[in-house]
């Protein structure tokens, strides 16, 4: 893909998540955007804690943050913008996130068909080897308005 | 034991369901709300305009109704006093059933199996219609009992 395709793909993405008020309340931000691979970013806030004795984040927001990223990743693998909605999602919580430091979900849609797209995602924080959740997910295409 | 789970075990003592959630920020920011229909506890996120994530439909976004589905099992197990620790997930999948509308949206979670280490839920979600959910789901979660 070129420098110049890059950048619009990576500019659309982020007008289109300004444009989701729960991925704005939530704070996250896109932090890159290719056709194989979506990296957003989940930081710390003191209202998504699940445990108040641990302070971290409860795993509602991980959720958040994978569905969102493997939603994305659906659209960027996409030759051209259609309606898409979630059938499932499954998450594997592997370990708890560490308290005052974001979070990062990368997500790729790794095949599409004519009426399908498959999705596998991580979330981690440091280090893109030490996951803290898994998640794999399947959507619908072409949905009329979103609906399935 | 916890503080959190001392909290817990003194609102349910004192029969008061949304001190189950209000000692959860998370839940707070979702705006969930706990009450009991008979013997079920519910637990229902109120709308709020920040749970949209289809914004020309309007939908709610998909990682607001996991997280309620797993809040309302969380919740339930809590309350059913299942475990002397916040349960932990392992893991959820969520079936996203219909497209969420923008008004209120109630969930519960019902134990499949309760082993000593490893309990089974089932959750559904629904609006209007309690027999056209929007979403269900399954999840499993490492608890302790004594």
């Amino acid at each position: 893909m070129s420098d110049e395709r890059t950048a619009r793909k990576l500019n659309l993405a982020r007008a289109f998540t300004r444009g989701v008020p729960h991925n704005e309340a939530l704070g996250m931000r896109v932090l890159d955007v290719t056709e194989t691979e979506v990296l957003y970013e989940l930081p710390y806030d003191l209202k998504l804690v699940g445990n108040v004795d641990t302070g971290t984040l409860h795993g509602g927001a991980i959720t958040a943050l994978l569905d969102a990223a493997s939603g994305l990743a659906v659209f960027a693998a996409l030759t051209e913008l259609v309606p898409i909605a979630t059938l499932d999602l499954r998450i594997d919580y592997l370990k708890p996130a560490a308290p005052d430091k974001s979070v990062i979900g990368k997500a790729s849609c790794y095949k599409i068909t004519r009426n399908v797209a498959f999705t596998r995602a991580v979330a981690y924080q440091d280090d893109a080897d030490d996951v803290i959740a898994h998640a794999v997910g399947t959507f619908m295409l072409s949905t009329k308005q979103g609906k399935q | 034991m916890t503080a959190l789970v001392e909290r817990l075990q003194a609102a349910k003592a004192a029969h008061d369901y949304q001190g189950l959630i209000d000692a959860v920020p998370y839940a707070r920011f979702l705006g969930l709300t706990a009450a009991l229909d008979g013997e079920q506890l519910i637990t229902t996120m109120r709308f709020g305009a920040h749970l949209i994530g289809n914004p020309s439909l309007p939908a709610l976004h998909g990682g607001t109704l996991g997280a309620l589905l797993e809040s309302a099992a969380i919740f339930e197990l809590l309350w059913r006093a299942e475990t002397v620790v916040l349960p932990k997930t392992i893991t959820l999948t969520v079936d996203y059933l219909r497209s969420g509308a923008a008004v209120d949206t109630h969930a519960r979670g019902i134990v499949t199996r309760q082993g000593r280490r490893i309990t089974n839920v089932r959750m559904e979600a629904w609006q209007a219609d309690r027999a056209a959910p929007v979403a269900t789901a399954h999840a499993i979660f490492l608890v302790m009992r004594s």
